[in-house]
């Protein structure tokens, strides 16, 4: 008897479009273009709050190659409207329009673009242009304007708000015997993906553009470009097939996006701008944020009360909004809740989505008071996560999709050898390093999204699947190859992966870690229904040995369609199409949540993460020698690019542990290391033994592939992890991020 | 970027020439730090020219035991160059806790004498910087200055020189040679790079060094290291590679039976140049190495240190850096720049 298995789903699998990226055959939107191209630079404003008193653009104009400069006094043929210039992913305000009018809204807002015959001439062009500014106050420093924070008025669409306090958490923490209450800090971060923002604008007439974005979202692109320029949805193509990097930067339209149609609609020609780094530290970012935390248990360590109230910043003109205290109310099981989310406005820019966002941030502050609660108890970090198990989550009264997270906990413990652990601050040495061990739970949504794909079977037993889902660099290509090879018994160098073009079948920006189960599953429907289609035509032949099989019978084996329990029965899909007069059946799959499974129950991915730092006792430099991050999202349909989703999350947790933060000049208002040079991340030498574990998750629920998403939980918990540890080896708290040698001197 | 005329010298006299004919050029070599602030529009010179090909590539061993390493010698190849990892380990193991390995591939000698502060005000062109744009104040007092200097700023400059090498060859009182429209002369490596206010010139933070109009620098000449194994070049910063030292110390000592009979250090990462104090180091000598005495020195080197709000920190690590640096130097345990464990 045959079963229907899956020869790639869960097997480690080489990316499909690996050799085109390492041989560099991979074009990326700075690397299209054609004959005759114009090239956009654009400049920077450099106040934080004003007006552009003067822009002398004179030299720039008369400079050779220079063909036009674009400033705020360029008329702009441009929607009026603030909804026509919202993206799928906006927060509610007044959306960003480059080029607007005088004002200065944040250091860095680009002010004016030169376009020239060549980038050297743009740039050099650009460097002539002569701003003089009115300057009016500004704040960048969210502290010194808590006072004027607020619950903001309109919510996010897809945010949800804070719950509603539950039990009486003033009255239980007051009560408890235990108890502690502290205030995190967060700098700014910047997401920073390799490859800058780049567009390259093809024109063809003035209604037809054809436009390589660097996008999380071609038909996002696509769809607010024709809403600000007026054009029609079926002329204008976004492609962005090859992404290198966007952790979040690329869900919104950037505006080089603008600047390059603007500018190629009024020259009638095709322009590329492509940003600078420098450009990357101005386009959004993840927000600064001062979070209070109080936490109350009883002796035995059963939580008592959970007061997390956070205020972030945002900018003056839309009010960012990400998820950042509903965590606290469902990871651990507790009867009294308050949770409290306000921002406050700063003269930057909008922050934006980040790798994990919200849930990060919010994530440092519960995890490291969860680490300080369980010193006031006397008991194991680890044991008191157990101890205050969630079985279900109490924000919403849900149960879980599935929640292996006791899996993560016992797997990662003895992996790392946890219970090797001396619970006494500074009680394990070696030579001259003081050695920690942290640890911390992480939390992030398992979403599924309305999604579209084609898949389309030829008589040669070539098949071709489609979405316009992006591949950022995440491993899509590869996942939807292994999942539609899988549903034929097909080899997977006879698939072919069409992905990132606003043209094919409709799915969300590619964010929120739900990607590889949203347009898997639309994949994978699919292809059922190609094969449901290939069974109809195979009933049509006379005679034919599938006549009384239903389309969950059968399937395709060695190019033929065959009864799942007997693939002796069926005939060859070449014969099938040939009966029926067709080269090629081709049929869409549609997937989305269901509204009433999600009356009763909610889905999330879980991880635990252990962590040993280093600390030597005289020079105090902190470095992470060994993490220990055990995941449970699911199905997991290639481990070897999972593995490598999870590193890199892991790393970057490591950058917002001990590395990453704006450096404002809050006189100014202008942030100062904007560069990579400046702006530290993790280098190799920082990086040493990281393992990735995927604890055994089987969930039909969370999606029809039983796949949850990793694309942000392998970031979520690695922060406060890292500051546990520290504290483990030092005795000392750090409770501001990034936590750099000067705060453990 | 600005545009310039591009020269490729002949000769080192047809480098002289041209730049002393044009105040406003500029010496391309590895072109790791020049050209980076061209693109910035930092470095805006009207003439750029090309040494490159000129013939001072070689490290020759002299009668005296010194090594003279020429100017366009890479810091990688000086770095693994087999005389200077004899001679003079020291100024090895400063080169390789700098940079990255690509950047030390392409970066030469000559060039790390002359790279320029990594101060955030002077490498954002609209921001005041008074060693960029004289007269415009400088940013960094009162900013963001985590990075800056602890000893020996002036009122209106706060930068560091962003060198590890330099830190090596000031421990090893190198000298400098350089050709100029006066010929050549040698300057010694302490006086090669000056303070941003000296008696001299006064408080001209523009001059990172004593070079005159038209001079290039032709090499370094390092006396053979005196010290054996009791050395070390101790770099903290604030990750592990590709990172310039929030403070480093280039400690070298001579020790006859258990004493110190000759003590060298020099810090990085605190001041407008290396920074040696002569005195304090004679305080070392005719010592038997311990905690004390180190702390002792420390404390004396430190003495005039002032911080500026973000840097203060720098004051205690320096403190604590010197004192195991000198433990290390002392133990002849030198820390190795592939370890990421200080000895």
């Amino acid at each position: 008897m045959q079963t229907n298995e899956r020869l790639y789903v869960g097997r480690p699998t080489r990316r499909v479009e690996g050799k085109l990226k390492v041989t560099g055959a991979a074009p990326y939107s700075a690397e299209q273009g054609q004959e005759g191209l114009l090239f956009g630079v654009m400049v920077p404003a450099t106040i934080a709050a004003g007006d552009i008193s003067n822009i002398d653009t004179s030299a720039a104009l008369a400079f050779p190659g220079v063909v036009d400069v674009f400033t705020h006094e360029t008329k702009q043929n441009v929607a009026w409207w603030d909804r026509k210039w919202m993206d799928q992913t906006a927060s509610p305000g007044h959306p960003f329009r480059p080029l607007h009018s005088e004002r200065i809204l944040y250091d860095g807002q680009p002010v004016a673009m030169v376009v020239a015959e060549t980038f050297e001439a743009a740039r050099d062009a650009a460097s002539l242009i002569r701003v003089s500014y009115r300057e009016s106050e500004h704040v960048t420093d969210i502290r010194t304007v808590l006072d004027e924070s607020y619950d903001p008025p309109k919510k996010r669409s897809g945010i949800p708000a804070a719950p509603k306090p539950r039990g009486e958490p003033e009255a239980a923490y007051e009560a408890a015997p235990i108890k502690i209450s502290a205030d995190y800090w967060l700098e700014t971060e910047y997401h920073n993906p390799m490859e800058m923002f780049a567009t390259t604008v093809l024109w063809e007439d003035d209604e037809h553009l054809t436009i390589y974005d660097k996008t999380q979202g071609s038909q996002n692109s696509r769809d607010y470009v024709c809403s600000v320029f007026g054009l029609k949805t079926e002329n204008v193509r976004v492609d962005n097939a090859f992404v290198g990097g966007a952790f979040g930067a690329g869900l919104r339209p950037r505006h080089q996006l603008f600047m390059a149609v603007m500018a190629s609609l009024k020259l009638k020609r095709s322009v590329r701008v492509e940003m600078t780094r420098r450009d990357m530290f101005y386009l959004s970012h993840r927000p600064s944020m001062l979070q209070t935390i109080s936490l109350a248990c009883d002796a035995t360590g059963k939580l008592q009360s959970v007061i997390h109230h956070a205020v972030a910043g945002t900018s003056r003109y839309e009010d960012y909004q990400e998820v950042v205290v509903n965590w606290s109310g469902l990871a651990y099981a507790c009867e009294n809740a308050k949770l409290t989310y306000e921002l406050t406005q700063v003269d930057t820019a909008t922050p934006g989505d980040m790798r994990a966002p919200g849930s990060a941030s919010g994530n440092v502050a519960l995890e490291s008071a969860m680490d300080e609660l369980a010193y006031a108890a006397g008991i194991d970090p680890l044991e008191l996560r157990i101890i205050n198990f969630a079985p279900y989550d109490q924000n919403d009264d849900k149960e879980f999709t599935s929640k292996a997270l006791h899996a993560c906990y016992r797997q990662g413990a003895a992996q790392f050898g946890w219970e090797k652990r001396n619970a006494e601050p500074g009680s394990m040495q070696e030579g001259n390093e003081l050695i920690g061990w942290g640890m911390a739970t992480g939390f992030w949504d398992a979403q599924l999204q309305n999604a579209a794909a084609k898949a389309r079977l030829s008589s040669d037993g070539h098949l071709i699947v489609s979405a316009a889902a992006s591949d950022i660099g995440t491993g899509t290509y590869t996942m939807m190859a292994q999942v539609a090879a899988d549903e034929f018994h097909m080899a997977i160098e006879d698939v072919t992966v069409k992905l990132g073009d606003s043209t094919l079948p409709q799915t969300a920006v590619q964010g929120g870690s739900w990607t590889a189960a949203s347009t898997g599953g639309a994949v994978q429907a699919a292809c059922l229904a190609v094969i449901a289609t290939l069974l109809k035509q195979a009933q049509a032949i006379k005679n034919s040995p599938l006549k009384d099989a239903k389309a969950d019978e059968v399937t395709v084996r060695d190019g033929r369609l065959v009864l799942i329990i007997n693939d002796q029965t069926g005939v060859a899909v070449a014969d099938i199409m040939a009966a029926a007069g067709v080269s090629f059946v081709e049929e869409e799959g549609k997937i989305g949540p269901s509204k009433l499974q999600m009356l009763k129950y909610i889905s999330y991915t879980h991880s635990a993460v252990f962590v040993e730092v280093r600390v030597d006792k005289d020079l105090r430099i902190p470095r992470v020698t060994r993490i220990v991050s055990a995941i449970a999202a699911g199905k997991i349909i290639n481990p070897k690019a999972a593995r490598s989703q999870i590193l890199g999350g892991v790393v970057m947790g490591m950058g917002m542990a001990l590395h990453e933060e704006g450096m404002f000049d809050h006189r100014s208002g202008r942030l100062m290391n904007h560069n990579l040079a400046e702006y530290h991340v993790p280098a190799h030498a920082d990086v040493e033994n990281i393992e990735v574990i995927f604890v055994e998750e089987h969930d039909d629920l969370a999606s029809p592939l039983g796949v949850k998403g990793l694309g942000e939980i392998g970031l979520v918990g690695v922060g406060a992890a890292i500051g546990n540890a520290i504290y483990h080896a030092t005795g000392t708290r750090v409770r501001e991020l990034p936590i750099t040698v000067d705060k453990l001197l | 970027m600005n545009r310039f005329s591009y020269v490729k010298a002949t000769s080192v006299d047809h480098a002289v020439d041209v730049l002393t004919a044009d105040p406003a050029a500029k010496v391309l070599a590895g072109g790791t730090n020049l050209v980076d602030l061209m693109k910035y529009d930092v470095e805006r010179p009207t003439t750029v020219v090309d040494i490159k090909r000129l013939p001072l590539g070689d490290i020759e061993a002299l009668d005296d035991g010194a090594l003279r390493i020429g100017a366009l010698v890479s810091n990688a190849d000086a770095a693994y160059d087999r005389q200077v990892e004899e001679n003079c380990p020291l100024l090895a193991s400063a080169i390789l806790a700098g940079a990255s390995p690509q950047l030390r591939n392409a970066a030469t000698t000559g060039g790390n004498l002359m790279q320029r502060t990594r101060c955030y005000y002077f490498y954002d062109p609209s921001a005041p910087c008074n060693k960029r744009d004289p007269g415009t104040g400088c940013g960094a007092i009162g900013g963001v200055n985590r990075i800056h200097a602890i000893l020996g700023a002036s009122a209106s400059c706060i930068a560091t020189h962003p060198s590890d090498m330099c830190v090596g060859l000031a421990a090893l009182d190198a000298v400098v040679e350089v050709s100029g429209p006066q010929g050549k002369r040698d300057i010694a490596f302490e006086d090669f790079h000056r303070l941003p206010k000296d008696d001299e010139r006064g408080d001209r933070p523009d001059l990172d060094n004593t070079l005159q109009l038209g001079e290039i620098v032709t090499g370094v000449r390092v006396p053979r290291q005196a010290f054996g194994q009791n050395y070390t070049y101790l770099k903290l910063r604030d990750r592990l590679s590709y990172a310039f030292a929030l403070v480093s110390v280039a400690a070298g000592l001579t020790l006859e039976n258990g004493v110190i009979t000759s003590a060298s250090v020099a810090l990085g990462g605190v001041a407008h140049k290396p920074w040696r104090d002569k005195r304090a180091e004679d305080m070392l000598k005719g010592q038997t190495p311990s905690r004390e005495i180190f702390t002792a020195f420390a404390e004396r080197i430190l003495s005039p240190a002032v911080g500026q709000g973000d840097n203060d920190f720098k004051i205690s690590l320096a403190r604590r850096a010197i004192v195991r640096a000198l433990a290390q130097a002392a133990s002849g345990t030198p820390q190795r720049q592939s370890q990421k464990s200080y000895a």
